[in-house]
């Protein structure tokens, strides 16, 4: 039982945190009152840059860096489209993700079936070797503590600093930013810059810790997953990480059961975490005022200076 | 400083020069690229955009591969002028293509003339299902139809994986994962005898014909174009929005699921794992490529069919993976959404504007 | 606050700001003496907001010099305005709906030393010159007076040596306005500079000192408003002979009402909104009911719910015609005889991307053989189209001229055409000449009172007090969503109509 039990609990948060990262990327983004639907586009391309450098150049370090860079470039495409060109965001969210897919599938045909070095698990000594404990909360890869980091950070950063102060003003009323002064279209840009790192980061974790390989569309509609889990957070930080522990759970559960050799087909239990999704969408959704009540006012509309 | 300008009202100019702009500035970015490559960017562009046309049946394999684009296209760009954002259109086109394919298995003795409108009826029912179960989850539970539709898509999918490795296998298949091939009764008739040129080529540009009418003369397609650039005043008029939101996602969810029926019988001749080589995101560039008029997305749709054969030709004449089919679509929406800004602005070169002192 | 330099503190000449199709300012000149309160006078669309929005720096202007303080200067952004000294209280509040007092104070602050122990100085400055505010109170449950108040105790945190107000009063109550006037008396008296925006004649003569008119993007006087007449100055502002509308023959007292709502109560579907309360009301035909009150007390309600775009729930609530049409949509409601003009035109009334033959048919498509078997007539259409234009005086190129391309007044002129012409036997229009010129909004006015002359019922809910006295027969006031009971209009004052609109909805008039 307590095998099952760590099992559990280590995938489960393994699962967890691309979606964190690429959600608390997300959040911030909307928060300004942008919405980048090119999470999934990002991902991918972090994981192919990610996957590509550490490859090349063996170090692991370098393959995150290059894949937070990958997920900051396409961020500012999209800023620049979307921002400065006013296009439509949920239009340039879409043509992130279909540039994102070819752009990774064509830089990933010679890497498809080969290995590269893969981020190591921490080990804290004693720590880690505590019963049921020790695996779950001491012996994770560093990039699951970085993402509970940067989710309590920027849950705080939004809350109690000026800097905070300043996103929410943006998201809620971009005209009124801009006639105290401050540079809306900047703060947008550097919030989509920072939202595609943390996404471009998901998806190095995709391709050197959790499945340290590269396939085509390795992430499987996660950056669709990690967009509805900000929905299904209502732009509550701490909430993104109930969802996306659920979301976690779903997916370990779904490949135990298939494990265990119910007379369930896989194909049908592999569709669970995308049936889940749906469901829990549902659920959020119904409440509509809720919604409304902690949406940025903003979110979707483009900022057009006079003059 | 290059600035833009508002120009107070649409240019009638750029409304057609915009997209030509995008695929010029398309061409030069793939040369570009290419020529980052290593590789000669004027032949290479010639091989995937050109020669595909040249070779003996090009045209057939572009009218073939573009009709299923067009008739999803079509339906897109009703679904989108409408603001409502059906992107899942692929979930559309495979249970389209499983309940009149579906169809077709169960019957296999039976007469052409009963069985294959039957089939079309069921490919037209499934992606309406699919389509009017987001309509439902969006009027009902105010669920984001654009996360449901995606969504569905992936369900939809693994739905087909488990049919085609399971229930429906081919017994005499050798294992492979597929059904048994549809009898001849259940493949789609072909207008000319001997080719691939099946009834969907004609259906595509009827349908968006039909379309056209629809959202241009009708009332119900004002209701249409209302909603998506006003939806207040859209209210204001008693247009009702869920109404409204039903038929945009009945509409693009059938005619994906006519074409997922279209192109597992016109061309496939059975179900297998993979039906859509990702259709249903070149069906939203297709959309936007025709300018959201449904007349706009047949060359449209004929254009980025082009973009499919290219990959094809690249990957076996230059050695190319064919995922470059993907980024040229990509880059090509994003200089197409780029280049609209263009129709309410002028460019403008300024002097830089007072300075703080 | 004094300064030891001679000479005006703010000298502005040749000001000139070019937007596409309209040249907002024309080397506009304006001089601000020190301890002095100042108008800036004109009608809607003469160029004031453009030429204050250029102090403070939020748009740029494309000639003409600025001296401060005895030195040129370019003023660059709001936060350079602000180091200077100059302070602005907008006409639509750019305050933060979701952020606290304090919050939406601290954003309008150039610097963190600004910030340190900022609670209390917000108390200080608001109880020093009679500001009243709390801190930590969210903004969406303020009322317009107390949000007008963060502004200004905002720019007040900051010292100014010039405090601009842009049309201060239009949101405010009489007795708020008086308040306001106090506390900027006092702020001269201790040597901050205020220029005071308006065009209301009245007060400028009561507050200001000099006034400065502009009409159509140009100076055309400087005068001491206490020397004028509110007539001559009015006579300056808008270069015409004031003509004022014709009035009506009395009203046939015996006529069956034609609207009536009975105890209405919707709640807002908005995030914000105000809930309609118990609305009771009953409109004749040939009669205008004027509905007076402060910006957000339920007027966008009410007007959805009478439109329809708000359903009422029990059929019985309103009466239509004598038919219940609380259930109805809009449309069925049009069909019982009803026509709507929302406050709102861009995006409500009109689709400003489309073309006027579209819009003619956006709410006319029920009428005329507009559309016939789903189909619809271009023809007619247009035709519908140019006769509004044409009966309404619309200034435009055409039928197929897009909405955004015409001027405020001339896209309200053809709103009010669109839905008159349609012979309606009950009309509800919602503040039918917000950000009109006066010759447009005379028109408006005349066609309003024509329409009552032919028997229709009218329902008229204006902010504006002045329009409420000249066009109706009877006026109520809404406050916090309940509706006063409504009185005959040459019974009732001003003053009394303030205390009303200050919340006192259950007094008797």
């Amino acid at each position: 039982m307590s095998f099952f039990l760590v099992a559990f609990l280590v995938s489960t948060i393994a699962a967890a945190t691309p979606l964190l990262l690429a959600a608390v990327g997300e959040l911030v983004v909307e928060k300004v009152g942008v919405l980048n639907l090119g999470v999934e586009g990002m991902m991918l391309s972090g994981a192919i840059a990610g996957f590509a450098t550490a490859h090349e150049t063996g170090s692991v370090g370098l393959g995150v860096l290059a894949a937070i860079a990958a997920g900051m470039a396409m961020a500012l495409l999209f800023g620049v489209i979307s921002l400065s060109l006013q296009a439509n965001q949920t239009a340039t969210g879409l043509a992130l993700t279909i540039f994102g897919r070819g752009f990774s599938a064509l830089v990933g045909a010679r890497y498809v079936g080969i290995p590269a070095p893969t981020l190591p698990k921490l080990h804290l000594g004693a720590l880690s070797d505590l019963p049921v404990v020790g695996p779950v909360l001491f012996a994770q890869d560093p990039l699951v503590y970085l993402a509970l980091v940067l989710l309590g950070l920027v849950a705080w950063g939004l809350r109690s600093t000026h800097l905070g102060l300043i996103l929410r003003a943006v998201g809620d009323q971009h005209n009124a930013a801009h006639a105290l002064g401050y540079p809306v279209l900047g703060i947008r840009y550097a919030a989509v810059v920072f939202g595609g790192a943390l996404a471009g980061l998901a998806g190095g974790y995709m391709s050197l810790a959790y499945t340290p390989m590269w396939a085509q569309d390795m992430t499987a509609g996660r950056g669709w997953v990690a967009v509805a889990l900000v929905t299904f957070a209502a732009w509550r930080p701490f909430w993104l990480l109930v969802g996306a522990w659920c979301f976690g759970a779903l997916m370990y559960l779904s490949l135990y059961v298939q494990a265990l050799g119910l007379p369930v087909p896989s194909a049908l239990l592999s569709a669970l975490p995308y049936i889940g999704t749906v469901v829990v969408l549902v659920l959020i959704s119904r409440d509509a005022r809720r919604i409304r009540l902690h949406r940025p006012a903003m979110l979707g509309q483009p900022f057009q200076t006079r003059g | 400083m290059l600035k833009f300008e508002p120009r107070g009202a649409e240019s009638p100019f750029w409304r057609y020069a915009a997209p030509v702009l995008a695929l010029l500035l398309t061409g030069v970015t793939a040369g570009l690229i290419f020529a980052v490559m290593g590789r000669p960017p004027g032949r290479t562009v010639y091989t995937l955009l050109v020669a595909p046309l040249l070779q003996q049946d090009g045209l057939e394999a572009l009218v073939v591969k573009a009709a299923p684009l067009i008739l999803m296209g079509v339906g897109l760009s009703l679904a989108y002028r409408a603001n409502v954002w059906n992107i899942g259109t692929d979930g559309q086109f495979t249970l389209g293509a499983i309940c009149g394919g579906g169809v077709g298995l169960a019957f296999p003795d039976a007469p052409a003339w009963a069985l294959y409108p039957l089939m079309l009826l069921a490919g037209a029912a499934g992606g309406m299902a699919s389509g009017g179960v987001v309509a439902w989850l969006r009027v009902r539970f105010n669920a984001n139809e654009i996360l449901t539709s995606l969504m569905f898509a992936y369900i939809t999918q693994y739905l087909l994986v488990w049919l085609v490795t399971g229930p429906w296998r081919d017994p005499m298949g050798f294992g492979f994962p597929q059904t048994a091939l549809f009898s001849d009764a259940a493949q789609a008739p072909r207008l000319i005898a001997e080719t691939n040129v099946h009834l969907g080529i004609a259906l595509a540009p009827l349908a968006a014909l039909a379309l056209w009418v629809m959202l241009e003369k009708t009332l119900l397609g004002f209701q249409f174009r209302v909603l998506g650039q006003a939806a207040r005043a859209a209210r204001f008029a008693g247009f009702r929005e869920t109404r409204l939101i039903w038929v945009a996602m009945l509409i693009s969810g059938g005619l994906a699921g006519l074409a997922g029926l279209l192109e597992v019988t016109g061309t496939l001749g059975q179900l297998t794992t993979t039906l859509s080589p990702g259709y249903g995101f070149t069906a939203i560039i297709v959309a936007f490529l025709g300018r959201l008029s449904p007349l706009g997305v047949v060359p449209a749709g004929l254009l980025l069919a082009l973009t499919y054969l290219g990959g094809d030709a690249a990957q076996i004449n230059l050695g190319l993976p064919n995922a470059i089919t993907g980024i040229f679509q990509g880059i090509l929406l994003f200089y197409l959404l780029g280049c609209d800004i263009l129709l309410n602005n002028r460019l403008r070169w300024r002097r830089r504007g007072p300075v703080p002192t | 606050m004094t300064h030891p330099l001679p000479g005006p503190l703010l000298q502005m000449t040749g000001m000139t700001k070019q937007y596409p199709g309209c040249l907002a300012n024309d080397a506009v000149n304006l001089t601000v003496e020190r301890n002095q309160i100042h108008a800036l006078l004109g009608e809607n669309g003469a160029g004031k907001s453009t030429l204050v929005k250029m102090i403070y720096g939020v748009t740029r202007p494309d000639a003409g010099t600025v001296i401060w303080d005895g030195a040129k200067v370019t003023i660059a952004n709001p936060h350079q305005a602000q180091r200077l000294g100059i302070g602005m209280v907008f006409q639509h509040f750019s305050l933060f709906e979701t952020l606290t007092v304090a919050e939406n104070i601290a954003l309008g602050l150039g610097s963190a030393a600004e910030r340190v122990g900022l609670r209390e100085r917000i108390l200080r400055i608001s109880t020093e010159y009679g500001l009243p505010l709390e801190p930590d109170r969210v903004v969406h449950d303020l009322s317009v007076g107390e949000r007008q108040r963060i502004e200004i105790v905002r720019c007040l945190l900051q010292n100014p040596k010039l405090l601009i107000m842009d049309e201060p009063t239009s949101v405010l109550t009489p007795n708020e306005a008086q308040a306001l006037f106090g506390t900027l008396r006092r702020l001269a008296a201790e040597g901050c500079s205020i220029l005071y925006i308006s065009h209301k004649l009245e007060e400028v003569r009561a507050l200001c000192s000099v006034a400065t008119i502009m009409r159509q993007g140009r100076n055309v006087a400087s005068c001491r408003p206490a020397e004028k007449t509110v007539r001559e100055l009015a006579e300056i502002m808008i270069a015409a002979d004031l003509s004022t509308p014709t009035p009506r023959p009395a009203r046939v007292g015996t006529a069956r009402p034609r609207l009536v709502l009975d105890r209405l109560t919707v709640r807002s579907p908005h995030q914000f909104g105000t809930d309609l309360k118990d609305i009771s009301l009953s409109v004749a035909g040939g009669e205008i009911l004027g509905i007076a009150g402060i910006a957000g007390n339920g007027q966008n309600e009410l007007m959805d719910a009478l439109s329809g775009e708000i359903l009422a729930g029990r059929p019985e609530t309103i009466w239509l015609d004598g038919q219940p049409a609380g259930h109805l949509g809009p449309r069925e409601r049009r069909l019982a005889g009803g026509c709507f003009i929302p406050e709102e035109r861009n995006g409500h009334g009109a689709v400003t991307t489309m073309t006027l033959a579209e819009n003619a048919l956006l709410s006319g498509f029920g009428q005329g053989g507009l559309v016939r078997f789903g189909l619809i007539d271009v023809g007619r259409t247009v035709a519908f189209a140019e006769r509004i234009i044409s009966r309404f005086d619309v200034r435009t190129s055409g039928a197929q001229a897009e909405a955004r391309s015409l001027s405020g007044g001339n896209l309200q002129k053809f709103l009010v055409g669109r839905e008159v012409l349609q012979d309606p036997g009950v009309l509800i229009i919602n503040q039918p000449t917000w950000g009109v010129d006066a010759g447009a909004a005379l028109a408006i006015h005349e066609a309003i009172m024509a329409l009552a002359r032919q028997g229709a019922a009218v329902l008229v809910i204006s902010q504006d007090l002045d329009e409420v006295f000249v066009l109706a027969d009877q006026v109520a006031v809404i406050a916090g969503g309940r509706l006063s009971a409504p009185v005959p209009t040459g019974s009732v004052t001003v003053e009394d109509m303030g205390r009303l609109m200050g919340g006192a909805a259950h007094a008797e008039v």
